[in-house]
């Protein structure tokens, strides 16, 4: 069930939540508002370019800065697939498990690959296929967050829950 | 294999025998934070998913913190729906201004935290509690939403790296010290997911307000929680306050940690944070000239009484620079009342500082102390981001008390000893 294949757009190390989702946004939850805006400060056009399934691949602790959940949230109303990072801030990994945003870590990935190539991530088997080129190992997502990813993030894990 | 103090708290909150680094657990949490940003999320989506009644109305704690007393209309409804949410849910803490302080320092005081508690709080410095030998840590609104749901959250257990000060702190090193030269040296980055275990002989001499201070700021180094080992310090301290029963725990002599730093103290001075990161760290002798329009000392960094005392100390019988704002903010009411009856309103007023009600205020560039564009703060705070106090083009400069009291008497970046000797 964890298998995307899209169209990468490369990040740099130490994307702030504040370049994801600029803080002037905060005053909406709205998901489609927020996705609209996603990675203004950083790339304009950003959202205009994007496909549905493309997938983001960034360097180090992305994510970091303020606990705020409308990062995740706007990166996947956007229609990312997925985010291939070589490592995370905690509370924007956390929050993206809770809202149903699948990540991965790869430290390789960011390294070998150029911008706007196609990939293949495959959480299930744990491997990372670059169309034409070089498969890499990733940890797969363990079971219990794969199961918050599948039910749509935790609240409606949650709920689903309760239901039993 | 022997445990850490951060995986035997977690594990004591699970039904496991033992817990080790990379496990998912769910475990239980004593206490759930929200603030007056974060809870109003929270609640949403609580009531989304069906919510009827929190876990536990002792449990949930309900802070008006960050832009209260209300700073304009929008943060006005925040306030109102989280305080009809408390009284609908009849939540035990929820403090009406008047009675509220800043989160991360009330909560200590009033002992709704106490030792071995799991807390987790939508609020990034939620790790403050590590103090007091606590597995505390921030989270999302939605972690805030599941919890007061449930009475769970989840958490990958962390690897565990050790800080081992040791050495005599100099004159006029605190705890915010020793934190800052800490991020300078391992990076924002530098505990990523880990918990900052803090040990070795200057535990000893070190306040529980210098401990809060250091643990605070873990998360400045991208931890996931700082911890000191519950001592005779943490015991005297919590006594009085304790509204619940409490444990203490110690690290198995045979715990493993990813990482030893040994850090001699005697040889750090006190720490400048240059903008616009926590870690651009250096010794205030080597700062230079740096002017200032503001300087600030509050904070759930550095707002305790402790702070305020070493801030009085420096500024007795001396004046606020020409054209330099000092702003003074007690963290909590406890601590503003003490202030006063300590005759240190009476030193700041005479230094012409102006005092503030308990809050968040300019920390997080809320209000009462915003800058304008290219102004420049020296503050007690814990975050130096891009416009983190006001304009883009602003500076915040993190330091600790003193040297926010020195430098608001020299217009610049000082250390109390180039003060003039008062005769
Ligand atoms: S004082 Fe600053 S850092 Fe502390 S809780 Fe308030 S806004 Fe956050």
């Amino acid at each position: 069930m964890m298998h995307f294949k899209g169209k990468i757009w490369k990040f740099n190390d130490n994307i702030d939540t504040d370049a994801i989702i600029a803080a002037r946004y905060l005053n909406t939850s709205d998901p489609q508002v927020l996705a609209s805006h996603l990675m203004e400060d950083i790339a304009p056009d950003f959202v205009k370019k994007i496909g549905a399934g493309d997938i983001i691949v960034a360097g180090e602790n992305f994510g970091c800065g303020s606990s705020r959940e409308h990062a995740p949230i706007a990166i996947k109303e956007a229609g990312i697939a997925c985010v291939v990072a070589k490592s995370y801030a905690r509370i924007f990994y956390r929050n993206s498990f809770n809202m149903g945003l699948p990540i991965f870590e790869s430290k390789d990935l960011w390294d070998i690959v150029d911008n706007g190539a196609m990939i293949e991530v495959n959480g299930d088997e744990g491997c990372i296929n670059i169309l034409g080129g070089r498969t890499l190992p990733i940890e797969p997502i363990p079971p219990f967050m794969q199961e918050l990813i599948l039910d749509g993030g935790l609240m409606k894990h949650l709920a689903k829950k309760k239901k039993g | 294999m022997g445990m850490t103090i951060t995986e035997k708290i977690l594990c004591a909150h699970t039904d496991l025998k033992e817990v080790h680094p990379g496990m998912l657990i769910n475990a239980r949490v004593d206490i759930a934070l929200g603030n007056d940003i974060t809870a109003p999320i929270a609640i949403k989506e609580f009531k989304k998913a069906g919510g009827q009644r929190v876990f536990d109305k002792d449990k949930v704690v309900l802070i008006p913190d960050h832009f209260a007393p209300n700073k304009d209309i929008s943060a006005a409804e925040q306030c109102k729906m989280m305080k009809e949410f408390a009284v609908e849910q009849k939540i035990t803490h929820y403090y009406e201004v008047g009675e509220c302080g800043i989160e991360h320092a009330l909560l200590p005081e009033q002992g709704i935290v106490v030792p071995g508690d799991v807390v987790i709080g939508a609020d990034s410095h939620t790790c403050t509690y590590g103090a007091l030998g606590a597995f505390a840590t921030g989270s999302g609104s939605t972690d805030l939403a599941a919890a007061m749901l449930s009475g769970e959250a989840w958490f990958k257990v962390p690897e565990s790296m050790k800080i081992v000060f040791s050495g005599r702190l100099n004159h006029w090193v605190s705890g915010k010290d020793l934190i800052l030269y800490l991020i300078g040296l391992i990076g924002v980055d530098g505990a990523l997911y880990k918990a900052l275990e803090f040990t070795g002989d200057t535990v000893k001499d070190l306040t529980m307000a210098d401990r809060l201070t250091i643990c605070n700021m873990a998360i400045e180094a991208g931890a996931k929680n700082g911890i000191f080992a519950p001592d005779d310090l943490t015991a005297q301290y919590i006594k009085s306050r304790a509204k619940r029963k409490y444990k203490f725990y110690q690290s198995d002599a045979d715990a493993v940690y990813t990482k030893i730093i040994d850090i001699d103290v005697s040889k750090i001075e006190p720490q400048v944070s240059f903008p616009h990161l926590p870690s651009n760290t250096m010794g205030i002798s080597r700062v230079g000239n740096v002017k200032i329009d503001q300087a600030v000392i509050g904070s759930c960094t550095n707002g305790r009484i402790e702070d305020l005392r070493a801030a009085a100390a420096v500024l007795k019988n001396r004046k606020v620079a020409p054209f330099v704002r000092l702003i003074i903010i007690p963290a909590t009411p406890e601590i503003y009342r003490m202030a006063m009856k300590e005759g240190l309103f009476d030193i700041f007023l005479d230094a012409k500082a102006v005092i503030s009600t308990p809050t968040c205020g300019p920390c997080l560039g809320g209000y009462m102390g915003i800058l304008a564009d290219g102004e420049r703060c020296v503050s007690t705070t814990n975050r130096n981001f891009i416009g983190r106090m006001g304009h883009t083009g602003s500076e915040v400069y993190l330091a600790s008390p003193v040297i926010a009291a020195a430098s608001a008497v020299l217009g610049r970046i000082a250390g109390p000893d180039e003060l003039p000797k008062i005769k």
